[in-house]
């Protein structure tokens, strides 16, 4: 089954019987037995509901035709409950929690034919850039085994980038999926918010939480999003617009798009090598026909910030669920109520998360309340004005997904300021709920993935997805693989 | 402007978060969010007069559904995740609540 990697070839494949749904599903266990370690990208393989739904697959071949996803083996972060396959969040607070229903992505994509095979490595409940806050180990980056894969969908990227399957999910609050896909070299998603359900989803920060996928071709990423976009009544935040045929917007044609380029805002602390391959990627786009376009985004020097206050705020409240009560981790030795929670909290949080919490907790407390948390929602406001301006003159906004290429495992994580940093061309885009996608776009003398960001108005994923395949076409960037 | 960020703010969080603190946890802590927190000072001073917060990046809405019963989580599959339950009474348990 060698070189079946792509939906169209996995897909195309068994349609014609040249391999079954069980032959592709056994070939990506034995992938991740050869290569995961020492990535450690996953945390849990579902060998056995895998290979029962290829089974079944490989049974009804009357509805072949009418499954885009057919047999494709996709890989969930652990941050996406699926149906008695535990879902941990990368926190000992669930490390035995198996949920009992599946989030309504697990459930469009096996509709559409999709073999979920394993749960992967993140960052504790979703908090990091690095990957080395999840409580059961740090996931390696596939192309420099001493660097991080990013955050916090890092075991999401590197199981992608070592082409272990074609496709994982990721969920993304201030840059979780562009931020690894770029620090990978894939492709990787953040929809527009509410574009899909996010029932099920672990909550952080309810009002930046996204779902979307991570692939080696935009193609792929575009179908799996295709299969899982669209309203649910199950997500009150879901929105009701109808999804429009990605595949349809791929034409390859960027002639006479505008790419807005916010460059007073890439001054400072971007790395050389990433921000000649971020001007060699407009180049080419200008030699293809697309016109780049100076624009100002004044308050996204502030997006950093406004984003921890208000995603903390969020996660604060959202993380009181976890009381050793209904689910998760119980302290053993309390002996009253009170006690329990605060021994529970205390033995089962990391300190990230904890960190997060205190923030959190501390901004929405009386007396501070309005001079942080109210205050960063009214910058918020600001900054969402600025994309908005900047989009009547503009159709796309392009910026590199990362201002550095991968950092070495341990270098950031004794400093959250500066890891928090790792997501400042990705926040401001996150706080105004737009659409966006990293697309790989060069490499570092020392071989690391470099990614372009692009970002779009809210619900035009086709704009977004068709200049950045049309971009991949030009390039050979999402085609390299990691040293094996 | 709020006064800076101390250890006595950090306790009085973590009682309101619930969650035991070591005194590592207490010193680091401390010392962390006071510096985010002088970070955020530049944020504070963003003019704002008259700027409305977004609570959400859509716009809030509330849509609403017909209101039927529908199945939903049975008594056994919601106790089956308790780290301690009595599912023949179909219910949750606790340590005591009073101390």
């Amino acid at each position: 089954m060698a070189g079946l990697e792509s939906v169209g070839e996995i897909t195309g494949a068994i349609r014609s019987g040249r391999a079954s749904a069980v032959e592709v599903c056994r070939d990506a266990f034995a992938r991740i037995a050869q290569l995961d370690n020492p990535l450690r990208a996953f945390l849990t393989r579902a060998e056995d509901s895998a290979l029962r739904l290829a089974a079944e697959l490989d049974r009804r071949r009357a509805d072949w035709a009418q499954l885009p996803l057919l047999g494709v083996p996709i890989a969930v972060k652990d941050t996406i409950c699926t149906r008695g396959v535990r879902t941990t969040a990368g926190s000992r607070m669930l490390e035995h929690y198996e949920p009992p229903y599946d989030a309504t992505v697990i459930e469009r994509l096996v509709a559409a034919g999709a073999v979920p095979i394993g749960k992967t490595n993140c960052d504790e409940f979703a908090m990091g850039s690095s990957t080395e806050n999840s409580a059961f180990g740090v996931t390696r980056n596939p192309w420099c085994l001493d660097r991080t894969p990013g955050g916090s969908s890092g075991g999401s990227a590197a199981a992608v980038a070592a082409r272990m399957v074609p496709i994982a999910l990721g969920s993304d609050t201030g840059g979780s999926i562009r931020q690894p896909a770029a620090l990978c070299g894939v492709i990787g998603i953040k929809p527009t918010y509410g574009r899909v359900s996010r029932y099920g989803l672990i909550a952080f920060a309810s009002s930046l939480d996204h779902i979307g996928p991570i692939a080696t071709s935009v193609a792929d990423a575009a179908a799996a999003l295709q299969a899982m976009a669209g309203p649910d009544p199950l997500d009150a935040t879901s929105q009701r617009a109808a999804v429009p045929a990605f595949a349809a917007a791929l034409t390859a044609d960027v002639r006479g798009l505008r790419v807005g380029v916010p460059r007073a805002a890439l001054t400072g602390g971007v790395d050389p090598e990433v921000m000649d391959a971020f001007d060699s990627a407009l180049d080419l786009l200008r030699q293809e026909g697309a016109l780049t376009v100076d624009i100002a985004l004044p308050h996204n020097q502030h997006a950093v910030t406004v984003y921890y206050l208000v995603a903390t705020a969020e996660a604060s409240s959202n993380l009181s669920r976890y009381d050793g009560v209904r689910y998760g981790f119980r302290a053993a030795q309390a002996e009253t109520l009170s006690r329990m929670y605060d021994l529970t909290r205390d033995e089962a949080f990391g300190p990230e998360v904890k960190r997060r919490i205190m923030l959190g907790t501390y901004v929405l407390s009386a007396g501070y309340y309005e001079a942080y948390y109210r205050k960063a929602q009214q910058v918020r406001t600001l900054i969402r004005r600025d994309y908005d301006a900047a989009f009547e003159q503009v159709d796309l906004i392009a910026m590199p997904t990362s201002p550095t290429p991968a950092f070495r495992l341990g270098e950031r994580i004794d400093n959250p300021l500066q890891m928090y940093l790792a997501d400042v061309f990705t926040v401001g885009i996150s706080l105004a709920g737009l659409p966006a996608i990293s697309v790989p776009c060069g490499f570092t003398a020392d071989g690391l993935p470099i990614g372009l960001q692009l970002a779009a108005r809210a619900m035009d994923e086709p704009t977004m997805l068709r200049a950045a395949d049309a971009y991949e076409r030009l390039t050979t960037f999402s085609r390299r693989r990691p040293p094996a | 402007m709020p006064a800076d960020f101390t250890s006595d703010d950090l306790a009085r969080v973590a009682q309101l978060a619930r969650v035991e603190l070591t005194p590592d946890e207490q010193h680091l802590f401390s010392r962390q969010l006071a510096e985010f927190l002088a970070s955020a000072r530049q944020v504070q001073e963003v003019d704002t007069d008259g700027v409305p917060p977004t609570s959400h990046p859509t716009g809030a809405f509330s849509p609403l559904r017909d209101d039927v019963v529908r199945p939903s989580l049975a008594n056994e599959a919601a106790l089956a995740q308790a780290p301690e339950s009595d599912a023949g009474a179909g219910l949750f348990k606790v340590p005591r609540v009073l101390g």
